[in-house]
């Protein structure tokens, strides 16, 4: 028998559940401008920390402080802040529109436009995203047209996937934004090849692959460090780590220790954290890693420090397993609100403005919406004709499957 | 006898197997506190404590690895694939370890395991929640594989599984979660509550691995079906107003190759019902079973009906349901022949 005594698992808890009082007070608010802006060549070595600390521009006085300000002028932050309010007001519109069976099912951004938002718009066109199923803002800063989103929400007649993808799960080569698979972190990997071949060919374009907190555990998120490490690619590694995995807290993929951001350390990749409801320093660490990846630098991992406001899915009630107060309790803010009042604060904006802007930003959702609706709805039966689910299989249609289409009826 | 909805059932098999055995151990994504997203665990963490109900990383590779290694130890681990089209990352710890470990090591390491996934379409899951993909697993020597049509038999194929030896997958058809259907994907579907078959036996029984049950009785033609299809299969018989015999397989591997044989050899006609593509599917093996066991008793060919051979699409998904109509139009050719 052994002397020791008997073992236990560990099964890791987040702070509070349903009925407790929400508590970040071990969740360390980092100064705004306090870390450092190296050198785009510098030493991952010498970095380590900036996997440890947030990044942060916007401080407590909705002022924009240290090395990471001033990327942008008054005018790009205005119009930062006017996609932010766009993505927010079509997510709510589209949440409805399911909830009147227009459609499926839906995924909304509450609480986290700033991340896809800001990071699109340090991109240049050709760049390629593999973005997950919540970075529609990489489509709305982008300019890609919302009727045609929704379009693609609805499964309509005018559907540019032809009804055959889930809601949301967009695609669009020209807005460098891959399709999306449903199957998590599996296009981590992907966006590290596709930089891979742009380094093989002498391009310029980089990539940059998305991927959430609890998707980290998947073996494509370790493979993806591996190769992009191994090979330097021009690629960005964003984690977007918004506290919640469906239901399981960022604890039980993170593990007890460290950070996501720390698990570049391993493969030598420069990996910082960044606040995520910050729209300034999302921008300013998106530009400095896009800046390294162009550069032949190689890869970066950032974290985005974040927290999904709403819920997971239009299919999932977050009152079932975290306490409601939670988001108040939320200690970077909202990112909508937080850059309203830096704006606001350096007289580049007023509430009239915001107002007025919230207004013309619904009309405009509205009016996308109706066109679309125009087009059918899945709800409404006019979806793409059964005749599309044959094609696009392979490029050429074999012979069994035309004969499977004309078995159908089409 | 309790009424009950497949979720309910499934639950309560949980239930009474963590009871009776505290080797059982539950976990995969979102299982634990939550329940899992289709309630399927819901309050057993509650219950049993959270080393014997827990939340797993998103990483199906580990979450089979790990039972692999629990099982190995001596353990019963149960996980839930949180959706069949997620077992893929998973899938060499299930080809290449889990249904060889018995083998490989002559029986001085062996694997009994569950591994549970909610299978098949009808829900608008579009492509990546809507797969059948039973294929991939009936291919692999070593592994179990099993699909319940309604709530006792999920209790009992579970606890059946459990007791098992070696590892058991259950494709659990999410369609059928809630209630049976009338066989016509655009009808609501009817409570557990109101079926025989929702009137699920209390405490512990077991349904066993590799018995087939007949779900309707007949003469002129055998209807080979699992899961989803079963309620297919019986909707278009009674529509074709033919007597057919509708076998409900339950397991697909080991095969009740008796109960085939003994119903085609007395119908002489062989119709095969299945959601999953048509290619390689599982219905190419029945059909080769069939004719092999067969061949003398066939009064004409056999037939499958089944999804195309297309990704699932997520619009048109009634149009690649297999539907009665579709059913039927194969029962009359049949009887034609
Ligand atoms: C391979 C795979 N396993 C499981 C799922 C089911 N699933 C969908 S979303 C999700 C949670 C993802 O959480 P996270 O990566 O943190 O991203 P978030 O939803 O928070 O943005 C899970 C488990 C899936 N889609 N793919």
């Amino acid at each position: 028998m052994s002397k020791t005594a008997p073992l236990s698992l560990n099964v890791p808890e987040p702070g509070c559940r349903p009925g407790d009082e929400p508590d970040f007070s071990d969740f360390v608010v980092p100064e705004a401008g306090g870390v450092t802006r190296p050198p785009i060549d510098a030493d991952p070595n010498d970095i380590r920390d900036m996997a440890f600390s947030i990044i942060r521009v916007l401080d407590n006085e909705d002022h924009a402080v240290g090395p990471w300000a001033g990327t942008l002028s008054n005018d790009e932050l205005v119009e930062g802040l006017r996609h932010m309010m766009t993505l927010r007001i079509f997510d709510a519109r589209m949440m409805n529109a399911q909830r009147q069976g227009k459609t499926s099912f839906y995924i909304q951004h509450l609480g986290e436009e700033a991340v896809s938002c800001a990071f699109r718009k340090a991109l240049q066109d050709g760049d390629m995203n593999f973005p997950t199923y919540r970075q529609a803002g990489l489509l709305i800063a982008g300019g890609y047209p919302m009727t045609t989103m929704m379009n693609q929400i609805y499964s309509n007649s005018q559907d540019p996937l032809h009804g055959r993808q889930l809601p949301i799960m967009y695609s669009s080569k020209e807005h460098g934004f891959f399709s999306i698979s449903g199957n998590l972190g599996t296009q981590f990997m992907q966006s590290v090849g596709w930089a891979m071949a742009s380094a093989i060919s002498g391009d310029t374009r980089i990539a940059a692959g998305w991927i959430g907190d609890g998707s980290t555990a998947e073996s494509d998120f370790h493979a993806a460090l591996v190769f992009a490490s191994t090979y330097k690619a021009p690629v960005v590694l964003n984690i977007v780590n918004n506290q919640w995995a469906i239901s399981t807290f960022q604890g039980i993929a993170r593990g007890g220790v460290g950070t996501f951001a720390a698990r570049g350390h391993g493969f030598g990749i420069p990996s910082v954290r960044v606040d995520g409801n910050d729209y300034l320093a999302v921008h300013a660490v998106a530009q400095w890693a896009n800046e390294r990846a162009r550069s032949g630098l190689g890869p970066t991992l950032i974290e985005h420090v974040t927290y999904r406001a709403g819920g997971h899915s239009s299919s999932d009630d977050p009152s079932a397993y975290r306490a409601k107060e939670e988001v108040a309790a939320w200690p970077l803010g909202d990112p909508i609100d937080r850059l309203k009042k830096h704006l606001i604060k350096i007289g580049a904006w007023s509430d009239e403005q915001h107002a007025k802007a919230e207004e013309e930003i619904l009309e405009q959702v509205i009016a996308a919406q109706k066109e679309a609706e125009s087009c059918g709805t899945l709800g409404h039966g006019k979806v793409p004709s059964p005749r599309d689910m044959f094609e696009g299989v392979y490029e050429t249609m074999p012979p069994h499957l035309v004969k499977q289409r004309q078995e159908a009826g089409y | 006898m309790t009424q009950m909805t497949m979720i309910e059932a499934i639950r309560d098999a949980h239930d009474v197997a963590m009871g009776r055995d505290e080797k059982v151990v539950v976990f995969g994504e979102d299982v634990g506190y939550f329940g899992g997203v289709f309630r399927c665990t819901a309050g057993l963490q509650a219950k049993y404590g959270k080393t014997r109900c827990f939340d797993a990383p998103i990483s199906e590779l580990g979450i089979v690895g790990a039972a692999v290694g629990m099982a190995a130890y001596g353990l019963r681990p149960v996980i839930e694939i949180q959706f069949a089209d997620y077992v893929y990352p998973g899938i060499d710890q299930i080809v290449s370890e889990a249904a060889r470990l018995r083998y490989r090591s002559a029986g001085d390491f062996t694997c009994p395991l569950v591994i549970r996934m909610p299978t098949g379409g009808g829900i608008f899951g579009g492509q990546t929640h809507s797969q059948s993909p039973e294929a991939y697993f009936t291919h692999v020597a070593g592994l179990k594989t099993v699909m319940p049509s309604n709530p006792q038999d999920a209790k009992g194929l579970f606890l059946a599984a459990i007791e098992d030896p070696d590892p058991v997958i259950i494709l659990e058809p999410k369609r059928l979660y809630n209630g049976p259907f009338d066989g016509h994907h655009d009808k609501p579907i009817v409570p557990w509550k109101k079926h025989e078959q929702g009137d699920v036996a209390e405490g512990y029984y077991t349904t066993p691995l590799g018995k087939a049950a007949i779900r309707r009785s007949g003469n002129e033609v055998t209807i080979l079906a699992y899961g989803t299809m079963v309620y297919v299969a019986e909707a278009a018989a009674e529509e074709a107003g033919i007597d057919a015999e509708i076998i409900d397989l339950r397991t697909l591997l080991p095969l009740d190759l008796d109960a085939i044989e003994t119903s085609v050899k007395k119908t002489g006609r062989c119709l095969i019902v299945h959601e999953a593509t048509k290619t390689s599917g599982f219905g190419a093996e029945l059909m080769a079973q069939v004719q092999e066991t067969c061949f003398y008793h066939l009064e004409s060919q056999i037939i499958r009906v089944t999804g195309w051979d297309t990704p699932y699409p997520h619009a048109q998904e009634w149009d690649y349901f297999p539907c009665p109509n579709r059913v039927v139009a194969a029962l009359h050719q049949l009887m034609e022949e």
